[in-house]
């Protein structure tokens, strides 16, 4: 690159020794990105965010936290209230794990709507599976750390479903918990992996999502390639730098997030028992269940699908099916074009199939079982799958509507 | 394998009777965070009457003086009681531990009494203004006493020389399934105690006020550093709009 001679003072003297200037070109002041990014392109930049703020509140928090079975409800109560600004550091870290899944979800959505995991970036979607399943990871060890009754009868519940594979399930539920029951022995392993192990994962993953992301360059609400029209310096004519343009419209994004954000964190911390359950508030005891144990709410969809099956093996692979088809959309949609501006009316009404399913399966796996909520539940687990079955028999043979060569 | 499928079905057993009970009495509150008279009547009743068995010891005495506005010498005289194991006065800054074991509790009571620094946020103000309103005479129960809100209660009414003895009205109800089960729908004072109802719901109101103080010491700080918070962003948003704007206006 020639910019590195044509920087002088310490920028030069750095570009002399380590591409700094080649990098912030190529990601973001010479990063080209379609002109037309809408609302739907805020989530990926605020997930970055998010994943700062639960990296500095959760460096705070393990400075005061004890990872023990005696001490581990006392210290979160002790950063309530004796550390100074304990009870907002908490808060915010508590707020952010379900703010990410929002946030994640919606991205995610996106990807979908607009065929952002097809061709050529199925590799992207991948890493970005990857980066949601070592979330729900980190989400679900995370949970256990503040040691309350939800936290361990929560825990108790998802390993024992482990218990639930031929052959292997006993011992491996031994070999996950380190104990016969939820001990110690859990805490202290799920907090090693929860502010140690999967945190580097999930750094190492959106490290590669965005780098992936910057070799294929982004797609757009119309789908197309802003690549395949590119002006006499080979930059695409429907394409503007990153920095400064969408840096400075994700402030705007940032800033209307914070207000969101800070709503739930300053007037509603416990978000009516999702966001911090009830239960959570009395410390673990392994001698008396709580009345109802449900997930927080980012776990529900897969835990109502998982209840609605009256066989507790099929049910356990159908919830991890769940997530694992996701992995292999890229190669279920067998269409052609990308974005649903442009695609027919049979995929539209599968999609909204798909998310009425999602969201009343998440709404249905925080309540209690009832025989009606159980029916709806497999209609919608029925609806689930049924997007992924559905989209793979009509994409092949899709009637698209025409698609544009260029943003207008 | 077998064992695992009975913990999961025993956990989700519960579940499947959940909602199908109402209790009585069932009454709505609302808590003055500025009402701090009313916190420290709350605070009196709660070391004269609930910290003889129940602890509170996430919380500080001093830290409750600060934010309920009572000063330590105050706070020395009328709300603490308790010593430590060399006998010398409990001191301000001291977690309000109590004295009682959770093994002499457990001989006592059968049940050791929880500690009550979160009380209000596990149950919720609502359920402990109503269960402290809820004991009735049941000569069937160890103590001669049931509770409409916790059936079956281990803990005695300490309150009870405040409030009286209520006896409990009730009525047959369809169960839903084909059967009948008995539901409350009334109390009846059949020997009164030192105060009248309405200067006893006022007790109450005001020892549930305290324990949701004591749950979210600051829950007050919390809001006004959030209004800030708003204020500030929104300032930036339009800032940060505005900025947006200037960049954008040349890309068509």
């Amino acid at each position: 690159m020639s910019e590195k001679s044509s920087n002088k003072g310490l920028i030069g003297w750095i570009d002399a020794r380590f591409p700094l200037t080649k990098m912030w070109e190529e990601h973001l002041s010479k990063y080209y990105a379609p002109k037309n990014f809408n609302f739907w392109y805020f989530f990926g930049s605020l997930a970055l965010l998010i994943l700062v703020i639960q990296i500095v509140t959760g460096i705070f928090l393990t400075m005061h936290y004890k990872p023990d079975g005696e001490m581990a409800f006392t210290s979160v109560e002790y950063i309530m209230r004796d550390v100074d600004w304990g009870w907002l550091i908490r808060y915010l870290h508590s707020t952010g794990s379900s703010a990410f899944f929002i946030v994640v979800y919606l991205h995610m959505f996106r990807g979908v709507m607009y065929g952002s995991y097809q061709k050529p970036r199925e590799l992207i979607w991948l890493f970005g599976m990857f980066i949601y399943l070592a979330l729900m990871a980190e989400a679900f060890m995370g949970y256990l750390l503040p040691w309350g009754q939800m936290s361990y009868w929560g825990a108790q519940v998802i390993i024992s479903l482990f218990g639930a594979i031929p052959v292997i399930g006993d011992d491996l539920t031994l070999w996950i918990r380190g104990d016969f029951v939820i001990s110690d022995a859990t805490l202290n392993r799920f907090f090693a992996l929860h502010v140690v192990a999967v945190p580097l994962v999930l750094i190492m993953l959106v490290v590669m999502h965005i780098l992936a992301l910057h070799e294929v360059g982004s797609n757009n609400p119309e789908g197309i390639e802003i690549k395949n029209h590119k002006d006499e310096n080979g930059n695409p004519l429907d394409g503007i730098p990153f920095h400064p343009y969408y840096s400075v419209k994700d402030i705007v994004g940032v800033v209307v997030f914070l207000i969101l954000f800070s709503i739930v964190v300053f007037f509603m911390p416990e978000m009516g028992g999702y966001f911090l359950e009830h239960a959570n508030f009395v410390p673990a005891n392994q001698y008396q269940t709580p009345e109802h144990i449900a997930p927080v709410w980012y776990f529900t969809p897969y835990y109502a699908i998982l209840r609605a099956v009256p066989d507790k093996l099929i049910g356990v692979i159908l919830m991890f099916a769940a997530i694992f088809v996701l992995f292999i959309l890229p190669w279920i949609d067998r269409g052609k074009v990308h974005s649903i501006r442009y695609r027919s009316s049979a995929y539209k009404w599968l999609l909204a199939m798909f998310v009425i399913s999602f969201i009343g399966l998440g709404y249905l796996g925080a309540l209690p079982l009832s025989d009606v909520r159980t029916f709806f539940a497999r209609v919608y687990s029925i609806g689930y799958f049924g997007f992924f079955l559905g989209l793979w028999w009509i994409s092949k043979n899709e009637k698209t509507k025409p698609v544009p060569e260029r943003i207008q | 394998m077998k064992k695992v499928f009975i913990i999961v079905v025993g956990l989700l057993m519960p579940v499947l009777s959940w909602g199908a009970e109402t209790t009585y009495p069932n009454d709505k509150i609302e808590i003055d965070w500025d009402d701090k008279a009313s916190m420290q009547r709350g605070a009196r009743t709660f070391v004269n009457y609930c910290m003889s068995c129940h602890s509170a010891k996430y919380s500080r005495y001093n830290r409750v003086g600060q934010d309920l506005e009572i000063s330590d010498s105050l706070l020395l005289d009328n709300l603490i009681f308790t010593t430590d194991k060399n006998g010398n006065k409990t001191k301000v800054g001291e977690l309000m531990t109590i004295a009682m074991t959770p093994d002499y509790a457990e001989r006592a009571f059968g049940v050791v009494p929880p500690d009550l620094s979160l009380i209000a946020r596990s149950r919720g103000v609502n359920w402990l203004y109503n269960y402290l309103r809820g004991f009735y005479v049941d000569e069937t129960r160890p103590l001669g006493m049931n509770n409409g809100v916790f059936d079956k209660v281990a803990m005695p009414h300490v309150l009870v020389d405040l409030q009286g003895y209520q006896e409990v009205k009730t009525i047959m109800q369809p169960d839903g399934q084909g059967g009948e089960h008995e539901v409350i729908v009334g109390f009846e004072l059949v020997k009164p105690g030192s105060q009248s109802k309405s200067e006893y719901d006022q007790t109450v109101h005001d020892l549930v006020a305290f324990l949701d103080y004591l749950a979210e010491p600051y829950k007050q700080t919390r809001q006004n550093v959030g209004t800030g918070v708003i204020i500030f962003l929104f300032i930036l948003l339009i800032l940060t709009y505005f900025l947006k704007k200037e960049y954008w206006k040349d890309i068509h």
